[in-house]
């Protein structure tokens, strides 16, 4: 069945699903449903203990079986140690058919492969994969579906009962012995525990596993006792240098910095640039460089921003030191002084519920003004691509690129023309990850094209003549006249994963690779 | 005569014929000229392979407007010739000499372009020239060199080189420049050709860069040599007209205009004395102001 | 022309590629791996079989290592290749074999 962007979604994956091809970004909105809810065991006696000696003593008491469901979260980033450590212990054990359903899978879980080979994990559910786990899964590895899903997607399909997680591993820098857990104060941190909190309070299970066992009550607690069934200390959570690593230094090359000049001027030209403005952007090089110009024009014109949201890198935190912006909403620390600003009483943790989820009685990626984003591919139909490399091979993640698109009022994408020889701007997107009608601007080193839907946008640059005006197809055109068209992937038949909309709809499906020599 | 001979040239960047990454899409810093290199940025080893990727460059990529220099190797090595019949083979629209001493090396390359654009049923005169100065002699043989062939758009100092053969080296502060950037601009002037000034090489140091160009902007030089996009933006910036200026020149060429019809010759505009030797300086803003992009007029 | 001895040329950075002719004595052999294989590897072929026809090479080893590079790149590395293997430097034929 041919789906809202145009993608034809197989009638067997409909079926073996039980999912709606994607309607549209309002398909959902104000359908009511029953949230669900997990199984709880209550802790009433005082002398009760929730330490655990060892991951295995955990799986044990948690009733670890066969084709259940386990989740991670992706705070840790590539240096995670939680997600390999808890799986190799199930693999020990020798169960079966597990789903992984972690907030985000990466370099770091390279040594998982073998499990999907061996049919331990049958099944992955994950905002994206990179590293070998993707080639893995490209190649036809995986037994079962990948399920990649934004990260307002994933609490979605935590509270609907779609995903039921039978245990949830929270690797927290610190914990008590009552299972209070902080993303601060540990060797390991990671500064907030936003991905978790979904999970404290939908899985059937709760763990958490620490580095740094702190007097109780470990507070304020960002996950809170009342969720956590078991605490387990080990000798280490995550490499903390691969966690977090001090700021990017501003960059220096030129393409990128001119972008970053594009995406300020499309910023502070269009309407929604007044006091109190509100603003997400990611931490790409031409991302960061463009929170810095916009600081300056900021000050210039005496602006300041109403909140900022998301990951958070320096350049937000430094608005934040110098009072250019009320407050922010962090739901994920990038570099060491996004983790050390947390302390700054208006750096708030949000959940990632509170940040995306479109089944929320409305969401924090509903009031966003402005959210500048990366994408390896964009079509001429706007639609970007962030998860499947032009070669067909799953290589990233949706994050929350899908959320802050749709909720924006000005979604701006930054993307350089040619990746190499590949064209960015492309007829049409390996596979759709975020829908056209979400995207407003698409920022290239060639020029700026606006989505013909945002005639009002548009307008507005033309009239204040600071950027060169492009359509996409004149961007694409270009592309392809200097590197040439390329040919259509050869993909085999059978589908690998899917790509789930925000709202549970099946945007797109990605199918295995058929390596070409 | 070639209408490229006196064209904006506010930045020449410097680009390394051997790596692809770098000449495939330099257009889009919208430099006023890229300068591919044979000479000095490619190693001994790799000449030939510059070319090759030189010549196919020149003819496959659109440059999309900019100027395509080619820095070719010395006179003084046997690569020369076979880089000039390269380049013009390949249509590129000048060729840069280095390490230029006196007015009969152009004359040398000259007759190299001349013939290669005859091997090659190249329009004849369409390769222009300009010549680096790059040591004592060279600038103290400056006029000479600008007069030396109708087809030189213009000379550059080249510091480097300059600076070791007057036994110094390059200070940051421009002192050991001075000279040499006095003399040629006078010597360019008087020649009635273009003048650029050196590359400077400190990228992490761009408040340096701006000062650099602050000075030869206002010394009277056309423009600079760039070793890096991001000094782009900076030269440009220096370059480009004042509004107050423009709205002054355009004032300047509508009074002269109907004075002269009337027979005035000296008469103010906004409290400043002009006569008709302001007329070809106010002319010159304009153009500059329409190329930068800050000047909608017809004037 | 023939594949006089073993040659290489270019590199393997980004936007390059690197081209290594050998001689052999059983017609001509082309091989090639590219980072864009999927989408460009049908018209790197193109390029490569093109030029080493215009060079008059029909016989050889001819390996190509690619990195995404354009097509005057592929042009410019083959040529440099094959000529080197024969020791030409000067009074190319540019626009001749060299188009």
């Amino acid at each position: 069945m041919i789906n809202a962007v145009g993608r034809d979604i197989p009638d067997e994956i409909l079926a073996m699903t039980g999912k709606e091809p994607f309607q549209g970004n309002h398909y959902k909105d104000g359908v009511p449903f029953r949230r669900a809810a997990p199984i709880i065991r209550p802790v009433m006696s005082n002398d009760h203990s929730k330490m655990v000696k060892d991951i295995h003593e955990a799986l044990v008491k948690c009733h670890a079986h066969n084709g259940m469901t386990v989740s991670f979260h992706h705070h840790f980033r590539e240096g995670d140690l939680i997600v390999c450590m808890v799986m190799k212990e199930i693999h020990k054990m020798g169960l079966k058919n597990i789903t992984l359903a972690a907030t985000s899978l990466g370099k770091a879980h390279d040594d998982l492969v073998p499990m999907i080979e061996d049919g331990t994990i049958t099944r992955i559910e994950a905002s994206g994969v990179r590293g070998k786990i993707g080639e893995a899964i490209s190649a036809g590895k995986l037994k079962g579906l990948a399920i990649m899903r934004s990260h307002g997607g994933r609490v979605r399909s935590l509270v609907t009962g779609e995903t039921r997680v039978d245990i949830a591993f929270i690797g927290a820098p610190t914990s008590d012995d009552y299972g209070n857990l902080r993303g601060i104060g540990g060797k390991t941190n990671c500064g907030v525990l936003s991905y978790s909190y979904v999970d404290g309070d939908q899985a059937e299970y709760v763990v958490a596993i620490t580095d740094c066992l702190v007097p109780f009550p470990n507070f304020p607690a960002h996950i809170s006792m009342t969720r956590v069934d078991y605490v387990c200390v080990v000798d280490s959570i995550g490499i903390p240098e691969k966690i977090a690593t001090g700021a990017a230094k501003p960059t220096t090359d030129q393409r990128k910095l001119m972008m970053a000049e594009y995406c300020t001027q499309v910023v502070v030209n269009t309407p929604y640039f007044k006091d109190g403005f509100s603003y997400q952007t990611g931490v790409g090089g031409a991302s960061i460089a463009s929170t810095i110009s916009l600081t300056r024009i900021m000050k210039e014109r005496g602006i300041k921003m109403g909140f900022g949201v998301g990951g958070l890198t320096k350049p937000m935190c430094d608005l934040l030191d110098m009072g250019m912006v009320r407050l922010l909403l962090d739901t994920q620390a990038f570099d060491l002084d996004a983790v050390s600003n947390v302390i700054n009483p208006a750096h708030h943790r949000i959940t990632a519920g509170a940040y995306a989820n479109p089944f929320n009685k409305g969401a924090f990626v509903n009031r966003l003004d402005y959210v500048i984003l990366a994408s390896l591919e964009v079509d001429v139909h706007f639609n970007c691509n962030v998860v499947v490399g032009s070669d067909g091979v799953i290589t990233g993640a949706q994050g929350g690129h899908p959320d802050t698109a749709q909720g924006a009022k000005c979604t701006i994408v930054i993307c350089p023309l040619l990746q190499g020889r590949i064209p960015a701007i492309c007829t049409n997107v390996t596979t759709v990850t975020t829908p056209g009608e979400s995207v407003d601007v698409v920022v290239t080193d060639y020029g700026v094209a606006v989505n013909p839907n945002r005639q009002d946008l548009l307008e507005a640059l033309r009239k204040a003549d600071c950027v060169p005006l492009k359509t996409i197809e004149e961007l694409r055109d270009i592309a392809y006249s200097i590197v040439g068209e390329p040919d259509p992937l050869e993909f085999g038949d059978r589908v690998v994963g899917i790509i789930e909309a925000r709202d549970g709809t099946i945007m797109d499906v990605v199918r295995q690779i058929k390596p070409k020599n | 005569m070639n209408p490229n001979l006196k064209r904006l040239r506010r930045s020449m960047m410097f680009l390394n014929c051997q790596k692809p990454a770098l000449i495939k899409d330099p257009y889009i810093y919208a430099p006023d000229s890229i300068m591919l290199d044979l000479e000095d940025a490619v190693a001994e080893r790799e000449k030939d392979a510059a070319r090759y990727s030189l010549f196919h460059a020149l003819r496959e990529i659109d440059y999309r407007g900019v100027e395509r220099v080619v820095r070719i190797n010395g006179l003084d090595t046997d690569l020369w010739q076979e880089d000039i019949r390269c380049s013009v083979a390949g249509g590129c629209d000048a060729i840069r000499i280095p390490k230029t001493e006196t007015a009969e090396d152009v004359k040398r390359v000259e007759a190299a372009v001349a013939a290669a654009e005859e091997e090659f049923h190249v329009e004849k005169g369409r390769t222009l020239i300009m010549a680096a100065l790059e040591s004592a002699r060279g600038v103290m043989n400056a006029y000479e060199i600008c007069k030396s062939s109708p087809l030189l758009f213009g000379i550059a100092l080249s510091g480097g080189d300059y600076t070791k053969d007057l036994q110094t080296s390059i200070s940051g502060t421009g002192v050991e420049l001075m000279g040499a950037r006095q003399h040629m601009i006078i010597a360019a002037r008087a020649a009635g050709v273009q003048c650029f000034d050196t590359v400077y090489t400190n990228l992490n140091d761009m408040e340096g860069f701006r000062k650099d160009v602050e000075t030869i902007h206002t010394m009277g030089f056309d423009g600079k040599s760039i070793i890096n996009p991001r000094q782009i933006p900076i030269v440009h910036e220096i370059y480009t007209p004042k509004p107050k200026d423009i709205i002054f020149a355009e004032k300047v060429v509508r009074e002269i205009d109907t004075k002269k019809a009337q027979g005035i010759g000296v008469f103010t505009v906004d409290g400043k004395m002009i006569d008709i030797a302001f007329y070809d300086g106010a002319k010159r803003t304009l153009a500059l102001a329409k190329a930068s992009g800050v000047y909608k007029g017809d004037m | 022309m023939i594949i006089g001895k073993s040659a290489v040329a270019g590199t393997l950075e980004s936007s390059d590629a690197q081209v290594t002719v050998e001689p052999s004595e059983s017609g001509l052999e082309v091989e090639i791996s590219s980072s864009v294989m999927n989408q460009y590897g049908r018209q790197i072929r193109a390029t490569v079989m093109k030029t080493l026809e215009r060079l008059d090479v029909h016989s050889g080893k001819v390996t190509v290592v690619d990195k995404g590079a354009l097509d005057c790149t592929l042009k410019a590395r083959v040529e440099c290749a094959v000529y080197r293997s024969n020791d030409i430097k000067d009074a190319m034929s540019w626009g001749g074999a060299i188009v």
